[in-house]
């Protein structure tokens, strides 16, 4: 180290720009090894690398910072301007530009915790995604057969869960994917334990949680792979991280959060008495209703027993009988009433035919002339020659003759008849 | 009917039982659905007699797949 003080009046000391600077870098950083320094965000950027930059400032100065992939990949929350930060680092010269510069290596903010802000953004954002909307949430078989639980496997979580299944719920079957549940890499393995019980596909619901723990035991509950994977399951998760004042983003997400492992085991099935209870009561009622029914249906045809019908059929009977008397007494009288008219009729025609009847006019002293032998109505003399023989017939009685003369005079045509004999 | 599941046995024998309340039915379809519902009833308590006696491990094949290996309860219980 050149410490000499060099003066004008002394030989000259001229320092190439390279040898300056790296004298500042020197001083500039033994002075300041390390140091926190608290300031706001501003000209926030970062590189394709992953390396963040901006300036921290307050009121009067601004102090450029890098903060290097390395460093930043264990950054819970976003960086934005505008941020309140404490940062612990020391300060370099970057010799290329002649910068110096704070390099970062932990970041803070200041007031609340990295890992409250880290927690409130990521829930910020997994609620604009619709990731805790209640419509979306999967319903809980009502009794699970294979119950898949993701925690680790020692630990009073595992314990716990199997305790209080094997007590309530002996029938159901237990597949455990044991996973790390806090530290480097542990969200991850949640998360593939979630997607590999959706890709078995035996499980009716999941139980994902650990034990009671800080905050930043329980972070993995916190992180993104494990909501997604909790988000994107088929089967229906409980969640069941800590105590019960514990809430995780996965608690968000889950289609249950259960306030403990031991809960999450009573919440996931309902206890075999309480069912066996259920059962017993429903058949309760199907035997009560089908002796009600069984009752009911005996009544009717107890009802109908007594009906009037069925206990008087004479008396229904009778009734017809008077019926049809009745109906062939009033056809009888029909029938008498149509004969009475027809006879009626019939005498009528008789004396019409009486009155009309050549018979009846013989009896005023007229005579009617056959011709023999065809015996045909002899009206005209000039049906008839001298010596035929003709037929008279008188009201009583008739006689035959001989034409032996006749007049042939219209208005008074007369036979004169001789008779021989006397009929 | 043994390979039924719990929760549609229980579906089935809750409708049977709003059925039969309901009275409707002609008495002989009654008694069909009652011995339907008391079966049905059987083959939900046989579910729950049914006694699970160990925890399995859910590990998958360096083939692909996966398998089930028995869960040892007792380390569980060993360590916090």
């Amino acid at each position: 180290m050149r410490k000499e003080n060099v003066g004008l009046k002394e030989e000259r000391r001229i320092y190439t720009v390279s040898d300056l600077t790296e004298d500042i870098k020197v001083l500039l950083e033994n002075t300041f090894p390390e140091a926190w320094v608290e300031g706001e965000v501003s000209n926030f950027t970062q590189s394709q690398a992953g390396h963040i930059y901006f300036s921290l400032k307050d009121a009067k100065s601004s102090l450029r910072c890098v903060f290097f992939k390395g460093a930043n990949s264990g950054l819970k929350f976003k960086l934005q301007d505008g941020q309140q930060l404490i940062a612990f680092g020391r300060i370099t010269l970057y010799a290329p530009s002649g910068q110096y510069q704070f390099n970062i290596q932990r970041l803070e903010p200041k007031g609340v915790g990295a890992l409250q802000i880290a927690f409130q953004q990521l829930k910020e954002k997994l609620q604009k995604e619709g990731f805790f909307d209640e419509a979306r949430k999967k319903k809980l078989p009502l009794l699970p057969l294979v119950v898949g639980v993701v925690t680790s496997p020692v630990g009073a979580a595992i314990r716990d869960i199997l305790n209080i299944l094997k007590r309530r719920a002996p029938f159901v079957k237990i597949i455990l994917i044991p996973v790390k549940v806090q530290g480097e890499g542990s969200a991850e393995e949640i998360a593939q334990a979630i997607q590999d019980f959706n890709k078995y596909k035996e499980a009716d619901v999941l139980i994902v949680g650990r034990g009671g723990g800080s905050m930043e035991d329980l972070w993995a509950f916190n992180e993104e792979p494990v909501a997604r994977a909790i988000y994107n399951s088929k089967i229906p998760v409980i969640s069941a991280v800590g105590h019960e004042i514990d809430w995780t983003i996965s608690d968000f997400t889950a289609d249950l959060r259960a306030p403990t492992p031991s809960a999450a085991a009573e919440l996931v099935v309902a206890g075999k008495e309480e069912l066996t209870r259920q059962i017993g009561h429903l058949l309760a009622v199907c035997a009560a209703s089908i002796a009600n029914k069984i009752k009911n249906s005996g009544k009717e045809l107890e009802r109908l027993r007594g009906a009037y019908v069925l206990k008087y059929p004479q008396n229904f009977i009778q009734v017809y009988v008077q019926r049809i008397d009745d109906y062939s007494r009033r056809q009888e009288q029909k029938i008498r009433h149509i004969v009475e008219i027809n006879r009626h009729r019939f005498v009528n025609s008789i004396e019409k035919l009486h009155v009309l009847s050549p018979l009846n006019i013989l009896s005023r002293g007229y005579s009617i002339t056959f011709k023999l032998p065809a015996l045909e109505v002899a009206s005209d003399a000039t049906e008839l020659e001298i010596g035929d023989k003709v037929e008279t017939r008188l009201n009583l009685g008739s006689f035959i003759s001989e034409v032996i003369s006749k007049s042939e005079k219209p208005a008074v045509g007369t036979a004169q008849c001789a008779v021989p004999t006397k009929k | 009917m043994a390979e039924i599941k719990f929760e549609e046995a229980l579906k089935k024998l809750e409708k049977i039982v709003s059925d039969l309340e309901a009275g409707k039915l002609p008495l002989e379809e009654s008694l069909k659905k009652y011995e339907e519902g008391v079966r049905l009833a059987q083959s939900c308590s046989k579910i729950l007699d049914t006694a699970q006696k160990k925890v399995d491990v859910l590990t998958k094949k360096d083939a692909g797949g996966f398998e089930l290996k028995p869960f040892d309860e007792e380390s569980a219980s060993e360590k916090e």
